[in-house]
């Protein structure tokens, strides 16, 4: 037997028929397609499940869909602000944070409620917020330098790569390589 | 680093004569470059995907039955209570599936489901296909299998002290079968030499075992299409292999089955040779004619393991007044686990791979591997060679204080530059030395060593690692690695390769080279890698081969294909070839770039070029060179590469001597890596190996239980019980590029993703032993252990001063 539940993800309200014992990330990943949440360890330890109900992060493999009914369910595939990557996304792939990316999406999601919070988040804060998320390929440096490098963007208002050409000290960061922000717009986008 | 690293391409385009100018100067434009990785946008959008993200219509779901119990004969298995079950579609059990087969071809000793034994608890005993995963958990209860005990052994001692009891029966009559190789080599004279010495250090040391833990747990897909084309899907590192395998286990034609290898989260060497789940996917998929998925539990990820073999080691050093290294003699126990796996390689590398980047005059290694009834042991990153690094760095330590000398003045004093390491191998570069400078330098290694106050110390070590190794797994005359190239008159440059993307960035260097050879930007190029039925043969993720085997397959054929389009511009122009640069989005004169009529953009001149040779593609391929590169002595050719990495850390720790709790504040990694192709994801790989050592020296240990509590079981198959590192534990990284050019890398690379793992380990041990004091040889320093030395040290010394 199946209900017929009602899910709010990603700005839309979906009508997913799933088993009532069914976990949330099951249901997101299995049902409605959004296969950007990972499942690493199905018990709550790893945190690659990680989304976000009503903008705080949930571990969705321990969670019955039931519970995340009537709240507003992001993922990652949800960060975007529409064609354009949310900054902490940006940031992720200009300091190389992702490298097989399996964490990422987990990751981001914890990072993304931290900077709804903080847009000045210190080493430790950022530390605290990301350690119910196991990386295993990083040693979490990069991780901590994107959502430095994000937060500097959102805090001052401009673009990762410009951020992330600072630090670096490098002159001549790219504007045309990919359409990386809303502020893009500016330099005559084909968007705009 | 150059202002201009940060995209050059794109700023060439915006303004063509002013940046064109630079591009012509300057030797490399995307080479050396904070260049984004291909896959970056997918990885932090959740586009990426993975094996389980993949779904089929009508997919069945598979599980497998794992032993019980360590070791058994099969008396009888029994399916029909599971094949009466709704939902249940098939049962498969070893007897369809009886060819033997191992990743190492000489040891062919594992079977996809156990034929008539089962040698370790998770052994894989029978595979159920059903319709979903809870029907196909709930026939697992209902297959009835009787197993008639044999003895187990969970140690390598008592394994090794039990031939009457083979875990596997003897190849040759009269072996015990519990030993799967012992490696006995001798370099010179050591006992002759070991007497000579002015200081001699021996040893025990114990490294415990680890295993890899990638977050992403093993998953495959079998499909198989009406045309006879099975095809798998599959989170592995050794695509090829894999086909090879399955189409031999399976009996069918290797040119009718297709392995693809989607984005894997995180393998570590975990991945890199058959598993159970790929050939149940097959061969149920072909029995049902539903695509069938198997996904493994986090459990079953712990159990099917391949890490990093438990050693016992007993070292030797014997060492000069001045500072020589005159011997070194090891004896290593391996203890194996249930089955062979890569053991063969893993048993030469134990001593093998110990020989740089030091000048040892003599060396002597004496390894076995034996047979265990646990989890097999396998290749973990920086395979083999971890764990007498350890034995080895702590070791030179305990020399130099016996020396009165600063460690990193005596590992300067023993460096063997370029040159042949004592077991014949052939280095050309070696930057070791810089990268002692750099780790000393940016540690305040001088006014630390020996000047912290108690509690408080540092520590360095340094090690060596291959970039590939010289000869593929099964001796073949064909090339290590190919790649195959097309330029496509919108500009369009397809890569094509081989390489396992497992996290590493194999598909971005491949792009990388083929943006620096062909003037095009980032986004002009596609990659296409790891799929059996689109691209060229490469032997997979291993051994650190990628940048350098593929690295130099791409580049062979994009320089052709470069030529082709320098060649015809040329002509176009009526100029020498040499003088027509592609770089930056264009093809231009490099003698003087702001020329406006010798100006073309790129997708022009490759239409020029494709009108005057044809449709333009090219491939490249890669051999490692055989003539003067390793010793001709049996087992010579083991652990020989084409080019060394090195790595020097030094450690600071914090060691509470209350608590026995280490808290190590910061690991300075410098890692010489020939030339950083991208340092964004060099700095990546070091981070992460540091990382990894920095877990097994503190965190990790794969351990079974014994007696009561469920013998030979899992300690904790779990991501809560064996505890990898969280962000809120690990120490500060600080990542320093060494870069010494070897001659047969590609612009100059070497490997970066294993190398710099192995100091970690004996740099936190001998950092623990600057801060109180106390040698620690065994492994993980957790806080009993240190605790227990602590209070043994004030016990002995107590005692001496009643004495």
């Amino acid at each position: 037997m199946k209900d017929v539940l009602t899910l709010h993800v990603n700005g839309d309200a979906l009508e997913v028929g799933v088993p009532a014992h069914a976990t949330l990330l099951e249901t997101l990943r299995y049902t409605c397609g959004f296969t950007g949440s990972k499942q690493g360890c199905d018990k709550g330890d790893c945190g690659a499940c990680t989304v976000l109900l009503d903008g705080e992060p949930f571990l969705s493999c321990i969670m019955p869909v039931y519970e995340a009914l009537g709240h507003e369910i992001t993922t990652v595939e949800g960060l975007a602000e529409g064609r354009y990557p949310h900054p902490l996304q940006d940031a992720f792939d200009l300091c190389g944070a992702a490298q097989c990316g399996f964490c990422t999406p987990g990751i981001l999601c914890s990072a993304y409620a931290l900077l709804l919070r903080n847009t000045n988040p210190g080493r430790a804060e950022i530390q605290q917020a990301l350690s119910g998320n196991l990386c295993r390929c990083t040693g979490y440096t990069k991780i901590f330098e994107a959502v430095e490098v994000a937060a500097e963007a959102l805090r001052r208002g401009r673009d990762p790569r410009d951020v992330v050409a600072e630090r670096y000290a490098l002159a001549f960061p790219s504007r045309s390589m990919q359409p990386a922000s809303p502020r893009d717009r500016e330099d005559g986008d084909a968007d705009a | 680093m150059r202002s201009e690293d940060l995209f050059p391409l794109q700023e060439a385009t915006a303004d063509p004569p002013e940046a064109l100018r630079g591009l012509a100067t300057d030797g490399r434009r995307v080479i050396g470059g904070r260049n984004r990785r291909t896959d970056g946008f997918r990885k932090s959008s959740g586009k990426e995907v993975y094996t389980d993200d993949i779904t089929f219509p009508g997919m069945l779901h598979g599980k497998i039955l794992r032993s019980t119990v360590p070791h058994a004969k099969i008396r009888s298995i029994d399916p029909a209570r599971a094949l009466e079950l709704p939902g249940v579609y098939d049962v498969i059990t070893g007897r369809d599936m009886p060819t033997p087969y191992g990743i190492i071809p000489w040891t062919p000793d594992e079977h996809a489901l156990a034929l008539e034994r089962v040698r370790f608890v998770g052994d894989a005993v029978a595979c159920v296909a059903a319709v979903d995963e809870e029907t196909a958990l709930a026939a697992l209860d209902l297959i009835d299998v009787v197993y008639e005990p044999l003895p187990h052994y969970l140690d390598p001692e008592e394994a090794l002290a039990h031939p009457e009891h083979p875990i596997h029966e003897p190849r040759r009559p009269g072996q015990n079968g519990n030993i799967l190789k012992r490696v006995q080599l001798e370099f010179g004279p050591v006992d002759e030499r070991m007497r000579e010495a002015d200081v001699v250090v021996e040893g025990e040391y114990l490294f415990h075992g680890t295993t890899h833990a990638p977050i992403e747990p093993h998953c495959a897909i079998g499909r198989m299409n009406q045309n006879g084309l099975l095809e798998v899907w599959s989170a592995t590192q050794v695509p090829h292999y894999l086909q090879r395998e399955i189409a031999r286990v399976l009996g069918l034609d290797v040119a009718k089955v297709r392995v693809v290898q989607p984005a894997v989260g995180g393998a570590f060497g975990g991945k890199s040779e058959p598993f159970d789940l790929e050939f149940c996917v097959a061969l149920l998929a072909i029995r049902t004619g539903r695509p069938v998925k198997i996904l493994y539990t986090r459990e079953e990820v712990f159990y099917s393991h391949r890490g990093r073999h438990p050693m016992r080691m007993k070292y030797r050093v014997g060492a000069s007044q001045d500072g020589r290294i005159l011997a070194v003699d090891a004896t290593t126990l391996l203890d194996g686990g249930a089955y062979a796996s890569f053991g063969l390689v893993t048993t030469y590398y134990s001593g093998q791979l110990l020989t740089a980047p030091y000048e040892i005059e003599s060396y002597r290694f004496d390894s076995t591997r034996v047979y265990t009834n646990k989890a097999p042991c396998g290749p973990k990153r920086g395979h083999g060679s971890v764990q007498p690094r350890f034995a080895f760095e702590i070791s030179l330590d305990k020399v130099a204080e016996r020396l009165k000398m600063d460690p990193i003045e005596f590992r300067r004093r023993v460096f063997m530059g370029t040159g042949r390491t004592v077991n014949e191998f052939r280095v050309q570069s070696n930057g070791f030395l810089e990268c002692l400078d750099a780790v000393e330098k940016a540690s305040d290694w001088k006014i630390k060593h020996r000047r912290m106050e108690y509690g408080r110390g540092i520590g360095v070590a340094g090690s060596c690692y291959i970039s590939g190794t010289n000869y593929p797994i099964y001796p073949n005359p064909m090339p290590q690695a190919a790649v195959q190239v097309q330029v496509e008159r919108s500009g369009r440059v397809t890569v094509l390769h081989g390489a396992s993307e497992i996290g590493q960035g194999s598909d971005s260097t491949m792009a990388y080279i083929a943006c620096e050879e062909l003037g095009v930007p980032l986004d002009y190029v596609r990659v296409f890698s790891a799929d059996t039925d689109l691209v060229p043969v490469d032997l997979g993720a291993y051994s650190s081969r990628e940048t350098v085997m593929v690295g130099n397959a791409c580049l062979m054929a994009c320089r052709e294909l470069g030529n082709k389009v320098r060649t015809s511009v040329a002509r176009l122009w009526d100029v020498e070839p040499s003088r027509v640069r592609l770089a930056g989005g264009w093809a231009f004169d490099g003698q003087d770039p702001s020329c406006a009529e010798r100006r073309l953009p790129i997708p022009q001149a490759f239409q020029w070029a494709e009108a005057e040779h044809g449709t333009l593609g090219a491939v490249g391929h890669y051999n490692t060179p055989k003539e003067g590169v390793h010793g001709e002595y049996r087992g010579g050719t083991i652990g020989a590469s084409p080019a060394y990495s090195f790595t020097a850390h030094v450690a600071e720790v914090e060691v509470d001597p209350d608590t026995g709790f280490v808290d190590v504040k910061t690991i300075w990694v410098a890692h010489d890596c020939g030339r950083a192709l991208n340092p964004v994801l060099v700095e990546g790989q070091i981070e992460g190996s540091a990382y990894m050592g920095y877990a097994e020296a503190i965190f990790e240990e794969q351990a079974f239980k014994r007696g009561e509590h469920g013998e030979a079981l899992h300690d904790g198959p779990s991501l809560l019980d064996y505890r990898i590192p969280t962000s809120l534990d690990c120490p500060e990284f600080v990542p320093l590029i060494v870069e010494s050019d070897d001659p047969e890398g590609p612009y100059g690379a070497k490997e970066a993703g294993e190398g710099p793992l192995h100091p970690s380990l004996p740099a936190i041990a001998n950092a623990i032993h600057d801060a109180i004091g106390i040698r620690l040889d065994s492994l993980p320093f957790t806080p009993q252990r240190v605790w227990r030395a602590l209070r043994a040290a004030e016990a002995a010394k107590r005692s001496q001063e009643v004495a």
